[in-house]
């Protein structure tokens, strides 16, 4: 097995190496650091519990303390800022869900209005909803734009870029259905016009748009349709393909910056007669 | 990528890794800094825009003007500045498709090795292009108004008052949704409805008037309008005959 990263602990914290004769001698020669205690103990044990059974330490050392390369700049931070503006959107979004109810003939609208005008903070947490999406999609398309001009989505990385612009797509159809779940004037419209015109598309628009209207015209069971996929379909894509962009993002390595040598240290080369 | 090239590239980036600085807490930190300025930004936006309701869905209606979502204003003027219904398909799903799969495509069409943009000519004009389209149509959708708008330029015959009465009435026109069924110019749908673009040459105003009393059935009467707002049904009727 290859040896797994260690966390990187200043010099005053790192466990001393045992002086000859310290310690019980089974290798567990915690005896310095004075973990013996029982109670001191239980967190260590507990941790240890969990691991014996998940052998999760593995993979979190492997995740959290494998090296980045080096001149990593503020530019690699647009893809976790995405990750952020999509979390604080399915928190927000949850919340908005406690209050609203899917149901065009009477109580979307108001219960829209109840989350505006009522309820303890709630035109504040729909406000974080709707500019969230702005933002997230402002990420999404910075961080897509770094990758290309830094040239990051070339070999290996090919399949982490695909993963990405599904995810661009998954953004694009989130913020679509989500513009008619508050059910006022300007939603209704602008949805009208959206489904009309993925109808005008060839061979599959028709079938698309009759999908998304849940029939050949806007009727009562088309608003809950775009709410179960906004709330239920999309989310969930965007969470697994989320993780496997992560999975290989970690397992390739972030991409070095593109104007830089990769030249082995000097003193490596170094020759010691 | 060749094999060669591939294996140069995996050699390089093992050395700059290993001169790189654990993920944990480095990277980490960088990434809780970004999500502060996010988190900021949102709450800002949240407090300072707020997020307005406005009147509730009414399907009867035929006078609204509906906008997208900013971030859509790219696909809308795509759709505004194509006119002919044939291309109207090529236009909303054509672009759209052509660019995603171009873009999905993007490491299968790219294969060279060079990952520095200034040695990418095609790549940095390519890119910088598609930032300046989408840049230049969003620009314009949000400037522009909705499919509804009339894109009609005053003769220049007319005079001051007539240019007044001509620009107010096409407003009208573009609320009522007469486009849904007329052609004017080179807007609108051409049917069910005739064609209006030279209707001032065919029908005398107090006939354009009379027919919007009267209307040949799908068409909604306009007798509404004008007890209303008799200045509207003035100028609709005014701009119709200009319509020479």
């Amino acid at each position: 097995m290859p040896k797994l990263p260690a966390p990187p602990l200043p010099k005053s914290l790192k466990p001393k190496p045992k002086r000859p004769g310290e310690g019980n001698g089974n290798g567990n020669g915690n005896g310095a650091v004075g973990l013996s205690h029982p109670v001191a103990e239980a967190g260590v044990s507990a941790v240890d519990w969990i691991d014996e059974r998940t052998s999760l330490s593995g993979g979190i050392r492997w995740m959290l303390f494998r090296k980045v390369p080096r001149g990593v700049n503020w530019f690699y931070t647009l893809g976790s800022a995405t990750m952020f503006a999509f979390l604080s959107q399915a928190v927000t979004g949850v919340f908005l869900a406690m209050y609203y109810r899917p149901d065009a003939t009477g109580g979307a609208y108001e219960s829209m209005r109840y989350i505006t005008d009522q309820a303890f903070l709630g035109q504040f947490v729909r406000g974080m909803h709707k500019w969230g999406s702005s933002v997230m999609v402002i990420l999404i398309f910075l961080h897509m734009a770094r990758t290309f001009f830094f040239g990051a989505y070339k070999y290996p990385r090919e399949m982490t870029w695909i993963i990405g612009v599904v995810l661009l797509i998954l953004t694009m159809a989130m913020s679509f259905t989500g513009y008619l779940l508050p059910f006022d004037q300007r939603a209704y419209w602008a949805t009208i016009v959206g489904v009309n015109i993925n109808g005008t598309g060839p061979f599959i628009g028709p079938y698309l748009s009759d999908f998304l209207r849940a029939g050949p015209e806007f009727g009562a069971t088309t608003l809950s349709r775009f709410y179960a996929i906004h709330m239920l379909l999309l989310p969930g894509l965007i969470i697994a393909l989320i993780g496997a962009h992560l999975w290989l993002i970690t397992k390739l390595g972030i991409s070095a910056p593109p104007w830089l040598k990769g030249e082995p240290d000097p003193e490596l080369e170094q020759t010691e007669v | 990528m060749n094999q060669a090239e591939k294996e140069a590239y995996l050699r390089e980036y093992s050395i700059l890794k290993n001169q790189g600085k654990p993920f944990f807490p480095y990277i980490v930190a960088k990434d809780a800094v970004m999500a502060v300025v996010v988190m900021a930004v949102i709450i800002f936006l949240s407090l300072y825009l707020g997020a307005e309701l406005g009147p509730k869905a009414d399907p009867t209606t035929t006078t609204y003007v509906p906008r997208p979502e900013w971030y859509f204003f790219f696909l809308f003027e795509v759709l505004r500045v194509v006119k002919p219904p044939a291309f109207t398909p090529f236009a909303t799903i054509g672009v759209p498709t052509i660019c995603m799969i171009l873009l999905f495509l993007l490491p299968f069409y790219d294969r060279s090795p060079e990952r520095r943009i200034e040695r990418r000519p095609v790549a940095l004009v390519s890119g910088i292009a598609v930032i300046l389209a989408i840049a230049y149509l969003t620009y314009e959708g949000a400037a522009a108004g909705s499919p509804n708008q009339v894109d009609m330029k005053a003769p220049s015959t007319l005079t001051a008052a007539q240019v007044k009465t001509f620009d107010a009435g096409k407003l009208v026109v573009g609320q009522s949704g007469c486009l849904a069924c007329h052609k004017l110019g080179e807007n609108g749908n051409d049917g069910p409805g005739p064609q209006l673009t030279h209707i001032g040459s065919k029908l005398r105003p107090a006939a354009i008037a009379q027919t919007l009393y009267n209307p040949t059935a799908p068409m909604p009467s306009f007798k509404g309008l004008a007890q209303q707002y008799p200045q509207k049904f003035n100028d609709l009727v005014g701009f119709l005959s200009e319509l020479q």
